[in-house]
């Protein structure tokens, strides 16, 4: 692996370092926060950013940097779920779908064809009408919302590799279809996947904002920066710092996954 | 096609709200409900027949338009969506409008200035613009121009029979900021298929005939580009209309998405059903549209079969 040539591309750079700061930022958010988030302090309610407090307080008097980070937490639990969930089904329906072709093919397409019709947050929005809101339906509604695509792209390699030679020279040796499938092609989607988890992941903490900004996603008392900003909303122009700082975090991140998705894409195609 | 995807999305929709935990009845009425009240109006709702029998129903009253009450409106659900589709529909329309009318001269522009640093920038630019949240985006628009120039209300929608200027105004922040994401998408899109075309060969034999490169470019290069970018349009009609169902409870916009939200927060599900149901048949009939669109544009499209 030559570091330098990955150390060229932009976006790998920037997005990579975005999201190493921000793993930091969560990790340091476990063992140390400047004030304990929930603390309130009605003495200092919605105090501009000072040395007491970097980021300022909200209408509470909570620290909002202690707040972000401990949201942190919520945003990459969120992330890294919702993508195990979405990635996993997608790869097993992307699979059947793919490998074996035929009928269940054209089933599965037309049911995923369906599920794309529910613009983004409208499924999320469905789901999570039914089942309630809170962090573990949230984030079973997201992860679901996220199969469609990676199903498509999990189908699509499926059916360019199933047709490489030493496909057929396994089939000739007498491999099963799994093993096939999980030895044989999966290792070598690994960059493709890795790429839509990467982009996968910040749909899920731009949705995941969506959804508690309208009340539907993570609730009280688990920290959430779209609930934030939420909060925020009445206070923008007496506290603008509050819904600039939050939104400029998770924009941060959104913008560091999307990045890291793209530089890793190119540097596969420029290979490929 | 057309047909197995609406088939699809109605089923979807319907199943759904099957699994919902507890009796829709039993939730209008309360839990201490009277036990015969319950069945009467477990009947009149029809949730005593099997469930095969009650999508049948519910398909098919929603296609004559016979939607049946909300809940808690205790009107009809057509005369409520009568209200509120103008309101979705303009939101999205101006902010398609917006879109187009900044992002194409914008994806231009980054083209004929490849690699030199202005046009550098605004692609960066453009990665911000799809990773800021719309509801976020917003916020600051409201932030610069409501409040630090008062140049547009801060919220509230005003009905354009009323006031089509004080119409326009309204709508106009909460389209930009759906609009954002989507002018990022199509000068990035743009950008790319208009070098790609500027590598033609039709394009050397124009400059060895001695064409001025504008237009090589207006006339050659931005015509065959723009085609696959209405393939996009679809994508990005979609991503409105979801966009749309939050940032229009931030500016209080009495359109679908606003209605969708109270609507959950009032746990009138029947309502939310049938608005889930006409979103979502919404984008499927603009993709539609789009796809022919496509077709009547692209004459190789038509050539080919």
């Amino acid at each position: 692996m030559n570091v330098n040539y990955w150390l060229r591309s932009k976006p790998l750079v920037i997005g990579g370092l975005l999201v190493i700061l921000l793993l930091l930022f969560m990790l340091t958010g476990l063992f140390y926060t400047p004030y304990e988030p929930n603390e309130m302090n009605t003495a200092m309610r919605l105090a501009p950013p000072q040395a007491s407090h970097l980021w300022g307080t909200d209408n509470f008097g909570r620290d909002i940097f202690s707040r972000i980070m401990e949201g942190a937490q919520t945003a990459f639990l969120i992330g890294v779920s919702s993508v195990s969930i979405g990635l996993t089904c997608g790869l097993v329906i992307g699979a059947v779908a793919g490998y074996f072709g035929g009928w269940l093919d054209e089933v599965i397409m037309r049911f995923i064809d369906a599920m794309q019709a529910f613009p983004g947050i409208l499924l999320a929005i469905m789901l999570v009408s039914v089942f309630g809101p809170g962090l573990n339906n949230t984030i079973l509604a997201l992860g679901l919302m996220s199969i469609p695509s990676f199903s498509r792209i999990a189908r699509s390699g499926f059916i360019q590799y199933k047709e490489f030679d030493f496909v057929k020279a396994s089939i000739a040796k007498g491999a099963g279809a799994w093993r096939i499938i999980i030895r044989h092609i999966l290792p070598n989607m690994v960059s493709p996947l890795i790429v839509a988890a990467s982009l996968g992941f910040s749909g899920s903490v731009l949705a995941e904002a969506g959804l508690s900004y309208l009340g539907l996603g993570v609730q009280p008392p688990d920290p959430s920066w779209g609930r934030m900003l939420s909060e925020a909303q009445p206070f923008i122009i007496n506290a603008p710092w509050y819904v600039i700082l939050t939104g400029v975090v998770l924009t941060a991140m959104v913008l560091g996954f999307n990045l890291l998705g793209d530089g890793i894409r190119d540097i596969y195609n420029k290979k490929g | 096609m057309l047909a197995t995807t609406v088939l699809l999305v109605s089923v979807i929709t319907f199943l759904v709200f099957q699994v919902l935990p507890g009796d829709p009845a039993q939730i209008i009425l309360g839990v201490d409900a009277d036990p015969h009240q319950l069945a009467a109006l477990r009947q009149t709702m029809g949730l005593d027949r099997p469930v095969a029998e009650r999508y049948m129903t519910w398909i098919k009253n929603a296609v004559v338009g016979d939607l049946g009450q909300s809940l808690r409106y205790q009107r009809p659900v057509a005369d409520i969506l009568a209200e509120r589709v103008p309101v979705t529909v303009s939101l999205a329309l101006l902010s398609l409008t917006l879109t187009l009318a900044i992002g194409v001269p914008l994806g231009t522009l980054v083209a004929r200035n490849d690699g030199k640093w202005p046009a550098v920038w605004l692609s960066a630019l453009t990665q911000l613009g799809v990773a800021m949240p719309s509801f976020w985006l917003a916020f600051i628009l409201i932030l610069v121009f409501s409040v630090t120039f008062r140049l547009f209300p801060t919220y509230g929608y005003i009905p354009w029979g009323e006031d089509p200027l004080g119409a326009l105004r309204s709508l106009f922040l909460p389209s930009l900021a759906l609009a954002i994401p989507g002018i990022a998408v199509v000068t990035r899109y743009l950008r790319n298929t208009l070098l790609d075309q500027s590598r033609m060969d039709y394009v050397r034999t124009a400059r060895s005939k001695g064409l001025r490169e504008k237009g090589i470019m207006y006339r050659h290069i931005l015509r065959n580009a723009l085609i696959p970018v209405v393939t996009i349009i679809g994508l990005i009609i979609t991503d409105t209309l979801g966009g749309s169902i939050v940032v229009e409870n931030v500016f209080a916009l009495p359109g679908l998405g606003n209605l969708l939200i109270t609507s959950i927060g009032t746990r009138d599900l029947p309502l939310v059903q049938t608005l889930v149901l006409y979103i979502a048949i919404l984008v499927v009939g603009i993709n539609f549209v789009v796809d022919l669109l496509y077709k009547v544009i692209d004459p190789r499209i038509r050539l080919k079969r």
